[in-house]
């Protein structure tokens, strides 16, 4: 059998974890870990040129083709990130080269579990990927073995664990629900096949089984009020890994849902998955910007950012609709973009002042100018102020809901102003005034951080045809 | 199917909901894990018995592995760690175990309600093993709420992934890619869970959970 493009992104992290488990020198490590996540992005670059046809294990169309190039990309900076950061974790003693070594597999093996996740066609497949996904990066929040870092790792692991139980369940019941349609066997679990005949699924199950589902998967998009693992694990573990769980992970969970919710749309009779993830989305914006205020941990405020741009994320796809759909990906791509680029920055931060409290650190746009306006701007950015991408899938999401619903347009922008008052009162405390803790020069990786906030800003000047296209395609297959 | 066939398997799956309900009401460590013997071993049997009547023997695989590994390996190794950490001591139950019966008594009303209104058109075995099934999963996520201690939330929730097990191979023909990985991420779910034992007794000479929640994340 010949290898295309979708087993190549399988194989490459897989067998990097094998082989990063067995190498000694952290050093070299990180940078096979580089070249393992380039040859990935590369490889997945190459699905737009060749596209390897679907089988009944794994499928390509529009719609993974926007997630796995996200994933690869963001993979593979925060690997270069990563290597800065765990240099100086290891200078100051934080951890050792057996940690790293531990470290680095566990990476490669995220990577290889997100890239399953996203390309399988099996929904059974795709589960257990969601499930190696979670307890790899269970392993790496508590890789700092402190008090908090163990209690956040538990936290997730349980939390996780009961949301991917119940999303079983619920795979399970859509198994039995296709069952009379489709009829035994593997073909019961392809989504392709699945999708073809949903139709003539019994909708009462069907409708049970996405409670379930959104319940499940919904826990790992960290939906209030699921969301309690999600600020304690961004918090905890090393900052390269908050940066990949807020950029890549919730989106891959976010994933599965959409492809269930693509299921059920097919099934007139079922029911519209649009108002659950409605209103999901929406208790999760309020609630994330109210927590907003409150926060004394940079890594934490960031966490709850996240929540509030899933909430917005998962509202946009719950609209429906080629707009707000498009919308919605858009605001994907920006908030993955932009929120790994302020981790990037504030890992590095934390690292200059050795803390993350808020309070202990101060005047960085003096300290450290180019890490303290590096953040700076990517908070402009997150908040979704012009002239940054966010603003503009924003402005597309709610122009989109106002058209339709105008009362939840006021909920959802009052959502995302208390927000942008939240983070600017925090950082600004961060950024200006006195100068306090460390003020030694950081020894930082700039270029990934600044790929990504670029990236933004263009797309919130110029998005090139070829994009609005793609995405559009994409709109439209989601319904 | 012959009515005593079906009998027999709505006997095992309704052990098993019973099962779980024995392990509400443990207080002592070593009897929840003894019980949670028992569940595995019911599923076990249950599971064999589906291998049977559906002719379909990759469950007989599942079953054996539900023997092995969950009614024999895991519980053993559970008493040892026990025993090494030196914590067999009472449980504390959060709220009484009245109460936390009641609950489970509306919880598998709850589902019968819930799969048998959703389930007229399956056969009877797959509605009676599905109802079954999700009383198991709901009686786990009880036990893991009303408990503290960090090894007896474990227990709970791999008697929730039991009933996942059960939920499987009810439904007919179900590929067993789902019931190997089920089983596989107990495994790890395992390991995980010893490696994190030890690294919590290491940091707060306890597995009482309420030992962690002192460590906020949140700290000034």
């Amino acid at each position: 059998m010949t290898i295309d493009a979708l087993g190549a992104i399988l194989l490459i992290p897989s067998v990097s974890a094998a082989l990063l488990a067995i190498l000694p020198g952290y050093m070299l490590a990180a940078k096979l870990n580089i070249v393992a996540a380039l040859a990935t992005f590369l490889t997945s670059l190459s699905l737009f040129v060749i596209e390897p046809a679907s089988g009944q294990y794994l499928l390509l169309d529009d719609l993974n083709k926007v997630f796995i190039i996200l994933t690869t990309f963001i993979g593979f900076t925060t690997s270069v990130f990563s290597a800065s950061y765990i240099h100086h974790e290891i200078e100051i003693g934080r951890l050792t080269p057996a940690f790293l070594r531990f470290y680095h597999a566990m990476y490669q093996m995220l990577m290889f579990a997100m890239n399953l996740a996203l390309v399988a066609n099996n929904i059974g497949l795709m589960w257990v990927a969601v499930e190696v996904a979670t307890l790899t990066t269970v392993l790496m929040v508590g890789i700092y073995r402190t008090h908090e870092a163990l209690e956040a790792a538990w936290k997730y692991f349980i939390l996780g664990s009961v949301g991917i139980a119940l999303a079983l369940f619920g795979t399970i019941l859509v198994y039995m629900a296709a069952r009379p349609a489709v009829g035994e066997g593997l073909d019961g679990m392809v989504w392709t096949v699945l999708v073809q005949h949903a139709a003539q699924f019994d909708p009462a199950l069907l409708n049970v089984a996405f409670v379930f589902l959104l319940l499940g998967y919904g826990t790992k998009v960290g939906l209030a009020p699921l969301h309690a693992w999600l600020p304690d694990a961004h918090a905890e573990g090393p900052t390269p890994i908050s940066a990949v769980l807020s950029g890549l992970l919730l989106n891959v969970a976010l994933y599965a849902l959409l492809r269930f919710k693509m299921m059920l749309a097919v099934n007139s009779e079922a029911i519209a998955p649009g108002p659950l993830m409605v209103t999901m989305g929406l208790i999760s914006v309020i609630f994330a910007a109210l927590m907003l205020y409150r926060r004394r941990d940079i890594k934490r405020m960031f966490a709850y950012s996240s929540i509030e741009h899933m909430g917005i994320i998962v509202f946009a796809f719950g609209m429906g609709g080629p707009l707000a759909n498009f919308a919605a990906l858009l605001h994907m791509a920006m908030h993955s973009l932009t929120k790994s680029a302020i981790f990037f920055a504030v890992g590095h931060i934390a690292q200059v002042k050795g803390t993350q409290k808020i309070a202990d650190i101060g005047g960085l746009t003096t300290t450290n100018p180019v890490l303290g306006w590096g953040l700076m701007l990517g908070v402009i950015a997150i908040v979704g102020l012009p002239p940054f991408g966010i603003f503009m899938s924003e402005f597309l999401v709610v122009s989109s809901t106002f058209a339709r619903a105008p009362w939840l347009t006021v909920i959802l922008v009052l959502g995302i102003i208390i927000a942008l008052g939240g983070l600017f009162l925090r950082v600004g405390v961060v950024m200006f005034g006195e100068p306090k803790g460390r003020t030694a020069p950081a020894e930082a990786s700039y270029v990934p951080m600044f790929t990504h906030l670029g990236l933004v800003l263009m797309a919130g000047i110029y998005l090139p045809p070829v994009l609005v296209t793609g995405f559009q395609n994409v709109a439209k297959l989601l319904g | 199917m012959s009515s005593l066939q079906f009998d027999i398997a709505h006997l095992l799956a309704g052990s098993l909901v019973l099962a779980s309900f024995m392990m509400l009401y443990q207080d002592r460590l070593y009897a929840l894990l003894n019980v949670y013997a028992l569940h595995a071993g019911v599923l076990a049997l249950s599971v064999g018995w589906q291998a049977y009547v559906q002719q379909a023997p990759h469950l007989y695989i599942t079953a054996l592995i539900a023997l092995v590994f969950k009614a024999i390996i895991i519980p053993v190794a559970l008493h040892r760690i026990i025993k090494r950490l030196g914590i067999h001591r009472e449980i504390e139950n959060v709220i009484g175990i009245g109460l936390t019966m009641m609950a489970g008594i509306g919880l598998v009303a709850l589902s019968m309600v819930v799969m048998l209104r959703v389930t007229p058109g399956a056969d009877a075995l797959a509605r009676e093993d599905l109802a079954f099934a999700l009383s198991v999963v709901l009686l786990g996520l009880l036990i893991m709420v009303t408990r503290r201690n960090a090894v007896s939330q474990v227990v709970g929730f791999m008697s929730l992934e039991n009933g996942l097990v059960l939920a499987a191979t009810g439904a007919k023909g179900m590929p067993l890619v789902v019931e190997i990985s089920v089983a596989f991420s107990v495994l790890i779910a395992f390991i995980v869970i010893g490696i994190f034992l030890f690294r919590i007794r290491e940091r707060f000479d306890s597995v009482d959970v309420q030992a962690l929640d002192r460590f906020r994340g949140e700290r000034r």
